[in-house]
């Protein structure tokens, strides 16, 4: 395969980028659940879960 | 009930959005590299379009988000759309400089240079990469809610007009830019080429609505939390008068 370390960085950095920004939301999205009050939670006491 | 309260900012729809991303993402890494043949001019290089190219169409949707949430919450002060227009523009500016960054890296094989100054595609969506840094640092300046959500609105709109000018640039200034008119309009794709462009898109896509939800909700929670610690700071100050 032509041009393989290119492809390598361009799309190890597209994928490495977007997983740490996924793991980011989750894991902001945690803490904060944790310190807003129940009642404000709102779509987080459904029968969605 | 206590017991159902769950600590995240999860659903049923983001599970399911998440699990098509991650299968999603397996199946173009299979057709991006093995099933998708060279092309007869950039050789492998034409792999990285099953990126580039999404990241760019869905820095587009994530600005024009911006756009329409700030529009909204200058003429209704809708803080549901400033929220909207403030999760999306962090988005966008990812993909805004994963754009940036496999167009480059792109570059070096096919136009023998990662950057050109001259190249007006590039130096307008590294502007429009800048001015939506700009509007999250607007919203991180503090101040009013209304005062915040009005300040970066503003910036929002400004940064949306580029985009018709990014998109027209390779045909208004087409003598002026090394890059490529648009891949899914020039009708050279065909076949796995084009129908992996297609999958990269469709994957982009389920993962811009993924992090939209959450990033949304992370936002709203930040709202809600911001409310509460000044419910609260406002109970410990009565209190405090009635001791007195």
């Amino acid at each position: 395969m032509t041009h393989l370390g290119y492809l390598l960085v361009g799309w190890g950095v597209t994928l490495g980028v977007g997983a740490i920004y996924a793991a980011s939301l989750i894991r902001r999205g945690r803490r904060l659940a944790a310190r807003v009050p129940a009642a404000r939670r709102r779509w987080m006491t459904t029968e969605d879960e | 009930m206590e017991s159902d309260i769950v600590e995240h900012t999860g659903s049923r729809t983001t599970r399911l959005l998440g699990a098509s991303v991650f299968v999603g993402l397996v199946a173009l890494v299979l057709l991006g590299f093995f099933v998708a043949p060279p092309d007869d001019d950039q050789l492998d290089a034409v792999r990285m379009i099953f990126i580039h190219v999404p990241s760019a169409i869905f820095t587009y949707v994530a600005f024009v988000t911006t756009a329409i949430g700030s529009v909204m919450w200058l003429l209704r002060r809708s803080i549901w759309w400033d929220t909207v227009a403030g999760a999306a523009a962090e988005i966008g500016v990812l993909f805004c400089g994963l754009t940036l960054f496999t167009g480059s890296v792109w570059g070096r094989p096919t136009w023998n240079t990662y950057w050109d100054w001259g190249d007006v595609r590039l130096v307008t969506t590294l502007i429009l990469f800048l001015m939506m840094i700009g509007y999250l640092s607007v919203r991180s300046l503090g101040g009013s809610v209304e005062a915040t959500a009005t300040r970066a609105a503003v910036v929002g709109v400004l940064g949306a007009a580029l985009l018709p000018i990014i998109n027209r640039s390779v045909e208004w200034w087409e003598n002026n830019t090394l890059h490529q008119k648009s891949s899914l309009t020039d009708g050279k794709l065909e076949g796995m080429t084009l129908f992996t462009l297609f999958v990269g898109i469709v994957v982009w896509g389920l993962f811009f609505a993924w992090s939209l939800i959450h990033r949304f909700r992370i936002s709203w929670l930040e709202r809600e939390l911001r409310t509460t610690d000044l419910d609260q700071a406002l109970r410990d100050r009565r209190a405090e008068g009635h001791r007195v």
